[in-house]
This record gives structure tokens, C-alpha cells and sequence, in this order.
């Protein structure tokens, strides 16, 4: 049976005047991979802020599955803009930082902690890159480096914000089938501009545009074709997944 | 007989301020160069000099003025960018020439005559106190004491500090503990190499370091053994050809800079012609 892990129920978040999300509500279920979708500045992001505790909401109340997801473990993968990826900082430092919210602000990494580092480098592809500095690395390189860090906590909701962007070619797909692996052990929203390379591995959609409006599911039932109003014909090259979403 | 006194006072002192300078250098100096702030600390430093200016005019240990002026700067230029949407770059320039136009007018009004200002603006070992070499000491083991504890928490604020606020609430409490070592780092190291030059002293050993090594501790590690060479060469000439120490030292660093940078440059080549091979 699936788990709550998260409840957000009429959440309002307003940067001084204006307001970003509008009564949002979402529940976020232990085996839930959601694709977050909608227009720039629409509030994607600050949905993962509010979930993270970045950011307060001024109106609404976040309830969180306090056995699950206590000590904060959440793993997040910020948009690559946030961090400067020409610091000098080794990629297993980055990968070890995922860590620290165990940590105490003094306390040591012991040797487990750099085994798990090591063995995270090594499901990455990354082993012989373990000692270089972010800025000798590729875009996608940094990608799963910062990918490595959101995971390597063992997080039982995983937050994505556009991962795609960087990604190379050749690891895409295999980026992806990560997430679908990761997604048995941990719930995953993924915010993403071309979410129509993944749809396969999406069970469910939130358009946010101010406001959240949640789709369960990614299967089109006769109801939801049926929100169309008219006869609607769908086109498709081969075995390429599909999804439509009904009307809100 | 008061020659060698003389000598050797000029060893010790020369030899402690070299070491503490560069410690304290090294370590601030990866920060700020890192974390691009060299701007920032150049207005800290700047500002600095209302400190210097009212000092003398109350007659207080100036470096104590510069101390409480550097801090202040340093908080006030991020609460008008953070809290007042003043852009960044602008409040720095702000509180560079209001620092010192206030050292200006205070040493105007000091009566008397001031025959230290030339070392505070360019630096000067002559006037350089056991004191301040003392000051640089404490300040050195304090640097190392907290870089070394809070060393990932440091880098990783740093590097991504939005990622480091979902894990602690403290993130800002680090910044403004940093921001204000790094301002008193800044006066201490004034009475080596002057108002106008220090920050040299901080942003040229770090990208000396960073032309062998990319990884934050061996920038570190390296910036302290270049800017002591730099340090403790650029002394004993300027002792030497009697010229201004700060100059002296700011030239010596910025040789070695080129002189790496080029060694580099030719190595690399070398190796790609041997790759292409």
C-alpha cells in the first residue's frame, strides 16, 4: 500500500506583493513520480521550495509523514544555474556534501560515509573522475554529480528541477532509467520543460501556473477525452508513449 | 653593536609578518578569490580608512577605527543588497569612497602632524609594531582554527548555497562570522601592505595556487607557500634597495604570478606537441 509522505493543503507563497502559488493543494505518495509542468515563472520551482522549507507559505499548511521524511530527507537537484560549477571543489566533496544534513555542522565524514561516496561515484559512471574538480567536467557531468548528491542520503522523496537541460545525449536514457530505478526506493517530482521524452516513467502530472492542478494519472480514460467536447484523434509515430491531459 | 640589533629585528619581524601574512592571506584570500568577493573586499578595505582617519583624530590605535569601519561595511554593503535592492556592485562603491573621504576629513582636522598616513595607505615595515606581528599571530591560529573545523561547511556554503540552506538554518550566521574574520584579516594585513594594496596580497596567491591545482585545499595550501615567498622576498628587497615594503612585496607576487603562468603556459604546450605525437 502506498504511504503519504507529504500533504500540502491550500498553500499560498507570495514573494513581498506578488503572489507565486495560489491555494495549492498536493498529496505526494511514497511510490508517486510526478511530473511537474508549466509555463516559466509559473511557480514550479517555488512548489520544491515550499516543500524543502526554503521558502515559507504565507497562507495554507504543509504536513509532512513526520517517520518518513524526518531529518529533512529530501534529496533536491537544484536548477545547474544555482550553484558556480567552476568552483574548485572535487566531484566526491560535491557528492559527500548530500550528506551533511545527518551531519552535525562539525562533525567528520567517517570512512562508511566515503564508501557510500565511492560506491554512488562508481553506479554514476563517475570512478575516474572521483578526485576532479567541477570545473574539468562536462555540463552533463555535472549533472549526475549533482544527481549523486540528492541521492546519496537514501531520500524517500527526491526533487528534480529540469534535469533534462544539461544532460547529454548519451546518458539521457540512461538518466532517465536511473530515475525509474531510484523511483522503487523513493518518490519522485520531477520539474521539467520537455517532459515528453520521460512520459514512460511518469505515473502522474501537477500543472502549476499560480495555481496546482493535479492529474493522477497518465492513462487517458473516455472521461477524460470526453473533456474535450469534441471527437479528438490521436496521432502517434509507432510505439512512442503518449499522454493527454484533460482540460482545467 | 646597534646595527645588529637592528638586523636582527628586522629578521624576526620580517620573518613573523611573512608567515602570519601569508597564512592569513592564503586562507581569506581562497575565500574571497572562490567565491568571486574581490570587489567586495576591496571596498571593505577601502572603507576601512574612515576607521584609520578617525583614529587619529581621537586619538585611538587607528587599527582599532579600521577594524570596527571594515566590519561595519562588510554588513552594511549586504544589508543594502539584500535587504535595501541596492545593487551589489553599487553599494560596495558607495562605502569604498565614504570610507575614505571620512579618513580624509578626520586627518585634516587631526592637529599636528600625521607621519603614519603614507603607511597606512601604502603600507611600511619601519612602522610595523610587535603588536601587529602579535595581532597577525592570533588572527592566523584563529583562521586555521576555524577553517579547519568548519571546513566542508565553509566550502559547500560556498559553492552551492542554496543546497546548503536545506540542510541548515545557519547558513547566514556563517556568512556574516566569515565576512567579518575576512574584514579584520583585511586591517591586520594593512600594516603590511597599505590600504591601497593589500587586496593584492589576498587575490594574487590564490591565483598563483590555482594555476597547479584546482581543488580547494591545495589552493589553500599553496597560496600560503607563494605568498610567503612573495611576502618575505618582496621584504628583504625592499630592506635592501630601500624602497616601500607593500610595493615591493605586490611586485615580487605579481613576478611569480607571470613567471608560473608562463612556465605553465610552455608546459602545457610541450605536452599537447608530445600528445599530438
Amino acid at each position: 500500500m502506498s504511504v503519504c509522505l507529504l500533504e500540502m493543503k491550500s498553500v499560498s507563497v507570495a514573494y513581498e506583493s506578488n503572489t507565486v502559488l495560489q491555494d495549492a493543494s498536493l498529496k505526494v505518495f511514497d511510490n508517486d513520480f510526478i511530473g511537474v509542468i508549466g509555463p516559466n515563472g509559473g511557480g514550479k520551482t517555488t512548489l520544491l521550495k515550499v516543500i524543502l522549507g526554503l521558502v515559507k507559505p504565507v497562507n495554507g499548511k504543509m504536513i509532512f509523514n513526520q517517520e518518513l521524511l524526518n531529518n529533512n530527507n529530501i534529496g533536491y537537484l537544484p536548477q545547474m544555474s544555482t550553484s558556480d560549477n567552476s568552483f574548485p571543489v572535487t566531484v566526491k566533496d560535491v557528492i559527500l556534501s548530500g550528506l551533511m544534513m545527518r551531519k552535525g555542522l562539525i562533525s567528520r565524514m567517517t570512512v562508511q560515509d566515503k564508501m557510500k561516496a565511492s560506491q554512488v561515484i562508481g553506479e554514476l559512471g563517475l570512478a575516474e573522475l572521483s578526485g576532479s574538480s567541477l570545473a574539468e567536467l562536462s555540463g552533463g557531468q555535472i549533472q549526475r554529480v549533482l544527481l549523486g548528491r540528492a541521492v546519496i542520503g537514501d531520500p524517500r522523496l527526491l526533487l528534480l528541477d529540469e534535469p533534462g537541460n544539461f544532460v547529454d545525449a548519451n546518458f539521457e536514457a540512461d538518466f532517465y532509467e536511473k530515475l525509474r530505478v531510484l523511483n522503487k526506493r523513493m518518490a519522485i517530482m520531477m520539474v521539467s520543460h520537455d517532459i515528453g521524452t520521460i512520459t514512460a516513467y511518469i505515473k502522474s502530472f501537477a500543472c502549476v501556473n499560480r495555481q496546482l492542478h493535479y492529474h493522477p494519472s497518465s492513462e487517458i480514460t473516455n472521461e477524460e477525452l470526453l473533456a474535450y467536447g469534441c471527437p479528438i484523434q490521436l496521432i502517434t509515430h509507432g510505439d512512442v508513449p503518449h499522454t493527454v491531459l484533460k482540460n482545467h | 653593536m646597534e646595527g645588529s640589533i637592528f638586523q636582527y629585528e628586522f629578521i624576526v619581524k620580517g620573518l613573523l609578518g611573512a608567515i602570519f601574512a601569508s597564512i592569513t592571506a592564503g586562507l581569506a584570500g581562497t575565500y574571497i578569490v572562490t567565491k568571486r568577493m574581490v570587489f567586495l573586499s576591496g571596498g571593505i578595505t577601502h572603507a576601512s580608512f574612515g576607521g584609520i582617519g578617525i583614529g587619529y583624530f581621537a586619538g585611538i590605535n587607528p587599527v582599532v577605527g579600521a577594524a570596527i569601519f571594515s566590519i561595519l561595511s562588510a554588513l552594511g554593503v549586504e544589508y543594502l543588497s539584500v535587504k535595501q535592492k541596492i545593487r551589489e556592485d553599487s553599494a560596495i562603491g558607495i562605502f569604498w569612497a565614504f570610507g575614505m573621504a571620512t579618513g580624509i576629513i578626520f586627518i585634516y582636522l587631526t592637529p599636528g602632524y600625521t607621519p603614519n598616513l603614507m603607511s597606512y595607505l601604502f603600507g611600511s615595515i619601519l612602522t610595523v609594531t610587535y603588536a601587529d606581528i602579535i595581532a597577525l599571530g592570533i588572527m592566523s591560529v584563529l583562521l586555521i582554527l576555524y577553517f579547519g573545523i568548519f571546513y566542508r561547511t565553509i566550502l559547500y556554503i560556498s559553492f552551492d548555497e542554496l543546497f546548503a540552506r536545506t540542510y541548515s538554518p545557519y547558513v547566514n550566521v556563517f556568512k556574516y562570522i566569515t565576512t567579518s574574520l575576512l574584514a579584520l584579516t583585511i586591517v591586520l594585513n594593512i600594516r603590511m601592505a597599505g590600504v591601497v594594496l593589500v587586496i593584492s596580497l589576498l587575490t594574487i596567491p590564490p591565483n598563483i595556487a590555482m594555476i597547479f591545482t584546482k581543488t580547494y585545499l591545495n589552493i589553500v595550501i599553496l597560496s600560503v607557500a607563494a605568498g610567503f615567498i612573495g611576502t618575505a622576498a618582496g621584504y628583504a628587497i625592499s630592506y635592501f634597495a630601500g624602497i616601500p615594503t607593500g610595493a615591493t612585496i605586490i611586485f615580487t607576487l605579481v613576478l611569480i604570478w607571470i613567471t608560473a603562468k608562463g612556465v605553465s603556459h610552455i608546459f602545457n604546450s610541450v605536452k599537447l606537441k608530445s600528445n599530438a605525437k
